[in-house]
Order: C-alpha cells, then structure tokens, then sequence
C-alpha cells in the first residue's frame, strides 16, 4: 500500500485511452465499473477534444457482480461494433475488471467479430499510464503490421503522438517539415490522426521517428527486430539535438543533411548580450525522461545555465535519465512522489525550476518561477497558438518559455540596487508579470517546513547578520540563508554574524 | 428548437412512468463527493483505499491540480496486497499511522471504500473500529464507500452523513437538523432565516469541525437541503429523527415552500415567515426574472449526474419559463424528491439509470436548446452545435437558497448567451 496525495500518472489504461483516442477507426471496449468514465473528461475538457473518446465502458455496479459481468461485457463489445463499425476493437480491463478476472481478451476473440481484436493485459497494480500507453500501440502494430513493398520515395513514420501528450499535435508538424526540407515524405503518423489501415501500411515506410519513447519504444523496437525499420534514437528538442536528429536521419537514408535556418532565432538570442544575465542561472529540471533529458541538455548547453538538480517521474528511462544526471554532476532523482521533489527543490533552491505542471505549483509556493516542459498535461498545455518543443521552432518556443519567468537582465541589478524603493523591490516581481506581493521563500510558513527545514536550530542569527541577509536579493537568499548555516556549522560556531555571511559567501563562490 | 406548448397538461409527476436504463453510465463514482466534502469538513481527512485509477480521478475531478496539499489521500493497493489480505490490515494501520504523524491537526479520519477494496472485500469497518481504539480520543474514525459499484457521484455524500449518524450523541431535545453540506455562506443564510423566525437548536450535518454540537434523537426533525440524501435519511429515521417533507430550496419558489415546511413544523405565525422572507424573497424574483430572459420559451435536457436533476428540472420550469424534454437522474428517490414532481408539469420524459449512447440518440433526435450534461460529454455535444452546462457546476457552486436564486438561473442562461453573443464567429 502507498500513500499517495497526487500522481504524476494515471493507470495503465489511461495510456491506453490515450492511443485509442488519437487514433480513428478504432474502439477500445473497457471492462470498467461505473465512474471509471471520469478518464472521458481528460480528453474533453484538458485537451477540448470535439468527440467523445472512442470508449465503451462495460460500468458494471455491484448488482451486476452478483449474476454475470462476464454477459454484460459481451453485450457492450457486440454493441459497440455494431453502433461505432470500428476497423478494429481493442479490449482490456481496468483495475476493478482485472480483479474479477472475466478474461475481456479471451471472450472478445470467441464472439467471431469480422474485425481485428486486440486483447490488452495492462497490469494496474504494477504499471502506470505511460507503460499503458506503450504496450497498447505495441499490440496494435504488432497485431495489424505485416511486411510490405517500401514507398518508392524515401518516407518516415512518425510514431508516438498521442492524446494528452506535451505538444504532441504541434511537434508533428515540426518534424514534418525538418523531413520535408530534406525530401523526405511521410508514410504514417501514429498513433495520432492514423486508423488500423493506416497501422498496416507503416512497413511501407524506410524508417521510423521515434518521437516519444514514454509511448512508442517497444512499436519502435519490434518493427526495427521484425520488419527491418530502423529508427532515429534522437528526440529533436534544441538545436543541437535537431542537428544531431537531422544527422541521424542522414545516415540511416543517405540523404544529404539540410536544415533551413531562417526563422531559427535561439543561437543568436542566446548569444546577444542581453542573455549574459542567463549564464549560471541554477535550474532544476523535472519530468518525463524524454523531456528532461532535453530540457537538461538544452539548459546547460544552449542556455548556459547550471543544472543543479534533474530527475523524472517515470522509471522506464531512469536509466539514462542518471547517466545524464552523472554527467552533470547531479544526483538523480527518480521519483513519482512530488513532495519529495518539493523537498528537493527546496534543499537547492534554484533559480528556475524547468518541471511539469506540479513543479509549477511548487514554484509558486516556494516563489521560484517555473517554465513548463512536460506531461501531465494542464489545460494550459494546450494553447491555440502554434507552440511545439521540436525541431526550429520548437528551439524558438523553448528560448522564449524558459527566459519568460526569469527577472531580466538589467532590472535585476536595479533590483538589487534599489532595494528599498517603494515600488521597485524585490518582492513585488518581475515588471511583465505585473507587480505581485509575493512573500519571499525563506519568510513564508512552509507546510512542509518540518522536514525540510535544513538550517540548525543550534546557530543563531544575529540582528546585523539576519538584517545584511535581508539585502540579498530574494532569489538567493534561500539558498544564501542555508549555506552560511552548513559554514557556520562545519566550524563549530554558534553565532552567525556580518562577517561570517560574508565568508561564508566568499567561500562559496562560484 | 423546439415547440413543446404544454399549457394544458395537468401538473403533478409523482406517479408518471419511469423510463428505466441499464447501459453504459457515463457518470462519476462516490469518491467525487470528497472534493467538497473535504473542503466542508475542515478537520476531517479522506484516505480512499483503492488504486492508482481512484487516486487519478481525485486530481482530475479536483480541477487537475492541488495547490495545497489537500486533506484526502489514496492508499494505492499494490500487487502485494492483492496477495494476502491479512497483510492489507496491518499496511493500512502502518500508512493511518504515517498519515495522523504528518498531519496531527486531523480530528476526524474517513477510511473510504473503492471498487478494488469492496472487489477483494476488505473489511474497512473492522479497521475503522480497530484504528479508532489506537488512535482516540484525539481521532475519530469512520468509514464509508465512495466505490462505482455501490455508488454513483454524489451518493459519496450520502454514504460519508449516512456513516456518521450512528456516532452523533443522543439528544431529547426538540432540534431542527439540516442535513447536507452546503457552502458556509449558504448556510449561514439558511440558519438566518430560520432564526429570524424564531426557530431555535438549528444544527448542521456534516458540522465543519469534529466538536461542533450535532446530536439527534426522538425529539429531532430534520430537513434535507439535498436530494441524494437516501441513505442518510434512513439512517437518520432509525434514530428516531423525522423528517420534514419539501420540495428543495432552489429558486424563490423551492425555497420559500422548503422554509414554509420547516416554519410549520415549528408552527411559525404567517405574518412572522412573511416579514423574515418578503424583502429575500423580492430579491430573489427579480434576481431570476433578469436572468431567466435567456431561458423563457426554451427547452431543457437532462443527462443523469447529481440527482439533482428533478429539483433543478422544477426550478427551471416553473420559475424559468423552461420546457423539460427528459430529466435523467442517476436514481429517482420519490420520497426525497416527490415533492418537487409535484409542483411539475407533466410532459418531461423522466429517466432513470442510463444508456449513454441511446440518450445521445433521444437528445439528438429532441434538439434540446439547452443540455445540462456531465464534463465528459459538453464539447462533444458543443461541437455538434448544442448549447450545454456542465452539471458539476451545480454542485460545486453556491445555489441554495434565495441570494443565489439568480445566480442559479445565471449558471444555465449563461451558456446561451454566450451562444448568442458569438454568434457571427466564424464556424471552424
């Protein structure tokens, strides 16, 4: 049993949901009691989806345990082929279902459906949404996918897009065009906007794009071991990795790299003077593995930030979420309890968080601004505005969104010289976000402060030191605040004052 | 859209057919209720045991995101549990006892049942008895089912009061209890026009705090301000309690015919309910009329959701000028909610349970010119042109009572003015 307050991921089936729900032609028939049907409202309300998800619930109560769950399964997928005419049905349990084992699989194949059926075994009480959402597009290319004659044209597949995926819809587009300025066609888009027909033509394709591997990794896999599609292992967010991603698919089609850099603004925005201010900004970095691997490479490569702390939510790319964090010189934190990422945040106190909508939360909370670069998804995820994380312009939508939050590079300075000016202090914000009386991090009540709170109890501040502590700007006065406590400390001093900040900042000095 | 003249059938729907449904619902399961229940009850935290799929629909149902940590929780059932299930008690005293150590202001502890827990049948009655006796007096613990199986939105509610009748003190004295968590400025509205009227010991059901005076016994009436009330009620009549019989407080007309059933219980002079309730209720009209322009000549479909669906279906068209085509409810309870049947027109198709996909079909085919639907079905229905208001609204805003009259008719003109205002936009 684990106590959970939130979660970054929802159950297997979800995932499901989301493959089945971006793709046409196809119903998912869901062994699910009454209210399971909440997941609908994800598509329709966060993502404002105009059709229903392509979802039969069986909603079975309790009355319907006593006598035959099994009869009322079979009657919704039979109603369901009837009234929706899929090209395919995939069928599967939620938690409840799986529970009562009525085998939806096993009695979906015995009814004789003239359609493909695809049975789903989604272990809820083990695996999450994204792992759902993986092994569902993964049955369904390997049950409707079979050897095909290739395009005589040099295509891709674009695979991963999904429903309720972080700018999923505007990162196909982007990945088109990077393909397109090369010559490169495209053969499918899955599971977004293709059908079971769709699904069977992907082995016309020369190669696959693995966009998501939270979604895609082992279609992608078992196309390349089965049916000879190599796929690119380079997720295109930055402009490095759009240039590595270009030069990947150089050498899988022989074709010459090219990128058109006309509307690329990020390389000379990050060099013009006004982004001094960016160097060494410390940025925590939290998400899903895809993501954050990015966020951390563009952070500290093209942004020049430090990475003080990164991690992710999902334990299926851990691994290579740690060897980037090695390499950074971070510990890795994997984990999907975000009050253990609060903790974390807290403990470095960086100057931009780069998270999900969560650590957008936390950042508010602890009055550190956050830029969003990850699912869960929030309704605010998807803006009417073209806004992709991919390719050219998605390096430009990245430059933008990251440096947003951030105090500016000279009113930083005013900040810092006018401390006291009435209208013109730290604690009223930023000037593009309207001035807001915030509370500084390290003088609010913080409902976590009883574990986190680092400093020790046995130091004391006196009034000159605590007043000096007062005149360092609020964006590091946190972390500030902690390290001339573990100074003062180490040394065996009990009292902290002027001189002790100023040694401790010395000797802190980066 | 549509022209339905009613204006010679007969009033009275208490004894009409019942259209009765049993396909997919598309509806939200008990552990909804938490979300305001947690709000209402401010020393009480929910702990739901059940699945990563309960914990889920709790952060979504709560509008995505928390901001605070909130006052409920999942205890996630994982595949050890599944396993054993003399493990699965003693895992709920180890995460009871490292939820009240991380929150030690909790005065009240509701262990709530899931459809995987009431599935595997853990016994979440024995571990209430077992954890209140580890952890009293300071905490009280309690347990109810929020699950899809046994319960259907806001019967979580119903299942959360119903749960805590048997531990309320007995009490001889003669006391009015309102039963029903409403909004603390609703209430208090409500008691303030009981008080003016001279009626005395008004308590509340749920009480925002675990030491606030509720008690019941032979002498104590009760009053409903909720329909999904079932079980509660019955609970309630078992301690002896009775029940005041009402249509329920929305609009100026629910309110003033519920406030008038209490006030004759308690044998209030006329002159006395007239001057407590005539400037509120004078509010309240021209509240509705200004706002109810929108809706006068209209015609209404509703999808089931709350069972607030028969009140509000009466509100809207004895005192909105509405035509209702089907009002469908979760469960149709003709004690609790006969009463507003009988102030209805008959005409409306009444439905009971659901069969999502062939409603879709009737409300097609009725062309509706206004929806109230659950969150899972607006835009689809939107993008076919319909205009629709999203039913978990009703539940989550202040509409008892006269000052929210008009906000109430507000809540449902909106979405056709809205309609109308943008008009000229061009279709996509």
């Amino acid at each position: 049993m684990k106590l959970t307050v939130w979660t970054y991921e929802g159950p297997p089936h979800v995932g499901a949901m989301r493959v089945a729900t971006s793709m046409t032609g196809l119903h998912y028939v869901l062994h699910a009691p009454q209210g399971d049907t909440y997941a609908d409202l994800l598509f329709t309300m966060i993502e404002r989806r105009n059709h229903r998800p392509p979802v039969t619930f069986t909603t079975f109560q309790a009355r319907d345990l006593g006598s035959d769950t099994a009869t009322l399964f079979k009657s919704a997928c039979q109603e369901a082929y009837d009234r929706f005419q899929p090209q395919a049905i995939i069928v599967g349990a939620s938690c409840t279902a799986e529970l009562i084992q009525d085998d939806p699989g096993g009695m979906a194949e015995t009814m004789g459906l003239p359609i493909p059926v695809i049975p789903l075994e989604l272990p809820s009480y083990q695996r999450k949404e994204n792992f759902g959402a993986d092994e569902t597009f993964y049955q369904i290319v390997r049950a409707l996918a079979k050897p095909a004659e290739k395009t005589i044209e040099i295509t891709a597949n674009l695979i991963g897009p999904t429903g309720l995926g972080f700018r999923h819809r505007d990162d196909i587009r982007e990945v088109k065009a990077l393909l397109a300025d090369m010559g490169i066609g495209i053969n499918v888009v899955a599971p977004m906007t293709s059908s079971p027909a769709d699904i069977r033509r992907l082995p016309a394709a020369h190669f696959n794009v693995l966009m998501y591997p939270e979604t895609a990794q082992s279609a992608a896999r078992w196309m390349e071991r089965e049916l000879g599609l190599p796929y690119t292992k380079t997720i295109p967010i930055g402009v490095n990795a759009t240039h590595e991603f270009v030069q990947e698919v150089s050498e899988l089609t022989g074709i010459k790299p090219y990128i058109n850099k006309e509307c690329l603004h990020f390389p000379w925005y990050s060099k013009s003077v006004d982004s001094t201010y960016l160097t060494g900004k410390r940025v925590f970095v939290f998400g899903d593995g895809t993501h954050v691997i990015a966020a951390a490479r563009i952070a500290r490569d093209e942004m020049g930030f430090d990475v003080v702390g990164m991690g992710c939510y999902n334990r299926e790319t851990a691994r290579a979420v740690r060897a980037l964090a090695h390499e950074m010189g971070v510990e890795a934190l994997i984990s999907d309890d975000y009050l253990e990422v609060e903790r974390c945040i807290n403990a470095v106190s960086p100057e931009l968080i780069l998270g999900t909508q969560m650590e957008r939360h936390i950042g508010k909370r602890l009055n550190i601004p956050c830029a969003v670069i990850s699912a869960p998804v929030h309704v605010q995820d998807f803006p009417a505005r073209y806004s992709p994380q991919m390719g050219i312009e998605g390096a430009n939508v990245i430059f933008d969104t990251w440096v947003h939050p951030l105090i500016m590079g000279l009113e930083e300075h005013l900040l810092t010289m006018f401390r006291k000016d009435f209208e013109f202090h730290d604690e009223a914000g930023p000037s593009h976000h309207g001035h807001l009386a915030v509370t500084p991090l390290d003088e609010r009540s913080y409902h976590g402060s009883k574990e986190d709170n680092n400093s020790n109890g046995n130091v004391i501040w006196l009034p000159a030191a605590e007043k000096e502590l007062k005149k360092v700007p609020f964006f590091v006065r946190g972390k500030a605040r902690r390290n001339t406590e573990v100074f003062a400390v180490e040394r065996g001093m009990s009292e902290i004052n002027i001189d002790t900040l100023y040694e401790a900042k010395a000797h802190y000095a980066r | 859209m549509t022209d339905v003249h009613s204006i010679n059938l007969p009033y009275g729907c208490r004894d009409v057919p019942i259209l009765k449904e049993r396909g997919q619902r598309e509806v939200f399961c008990g552990l909804t209720g938490i979300i305001w229940l947690h709000r209402k009850m401010q020393d009480a935290f929910f702990l739901v045991v059940g699945s990563r799929t309960c914990a889920h629909l709790l952060q979504s149902a709560a509008g995505v995101m928390i901001f605070a940590e909130p006052r409920f929780a999942t205890a996630i059932l994982e595949e050890t549990d599944l396993a054993g299930l003399a493990d699965a008690q003693e895992e709920l005293d180890r995460v009871v006892a490292e939820l009240l150590d991380r929150r030690p202001d909790i005065r009240q502890l509701f262990l709530v049942g899931s459809c995987p827990s009431e599935v595997i049948k853990l016994d979440l009655q024995r571990a209430a008895e077992r954890l209140s006796q580890t952890h009293a007096p300071s905490v009280r613990i309690l347990n109810f089912s929020g699950s899809g199986i046994e319960t259907t939105f806001t019967q979580g509610e119903d299942a959360c009061l119903a749960s805590m009748v048997p531990v309320l003190p007995d009490t001889q004295k003669r006391n009015l209890l309102l039963v029903g968590a409403l909004p603390d400025i609703v209430e208090e509205q409500a008691i303030r026009l009981l008080s003016d009227m001279g009626i005395e010991s008004i308590e509340v059901l749920p009480a925002s705090h675990t030491d606030m005076s509720v008690s019941v016994g032979v002498n104590t009436v009760f009053a409903l301000t909720q329909p999904f009330l079932g079980d509660t009620f019955s609970a309630l009549t078992q301690r002896g309690a009775r029940h005041i019989p009402a249509p329920f407080p929305f609009g100026e007309r629910g309110t003033t015919a519920w406030l008038r059933a209490v006030a004759d219980e308690f044998s209030v002079a006329d002159d006395i309910f007239d001057r407590v309730t005539k400037a509120p209720r004078a509010r309240a009209r021209k509240a509705i009329s200004r706002a109810a322009e929108a809706l006068n000549g209209k015609s209404v479909f509703f999808f089931p959701d709350s069972q607030l669906e028969i009140p509000l279906a009466r509100f809207l068209t004895t005192e909105c000028g509405m035509t209702a085509i089907e009002v469908g409810t979760p469960f149709l309870h003709k004690g609790l909610v006969g009463s507003d049947l009988d102030l209805m027109q008959t005409g409306p198709v009444f439905s009971e349970g659901q069969d999502v996909d062939r409603q879709i079909d009737r409300c097609r085919q009725a062309m509706p010119d206004l929806i109230v639907c659950g969150l899972g079905l607006a835009n689809p229905l939107e993008a076919e042109g319909f205009a629709t208001k999203w039913a978990i609204e009703l539940v989550f805003t202040p509409v008892h009572f006269y000052e929210q009259a008009g906000d109430l008719t507000g809540l449902f003109s909106r979405p056709l003015r809205r309609a109308e205002r943008i008009r000229s936009l061009a279709a996509e």
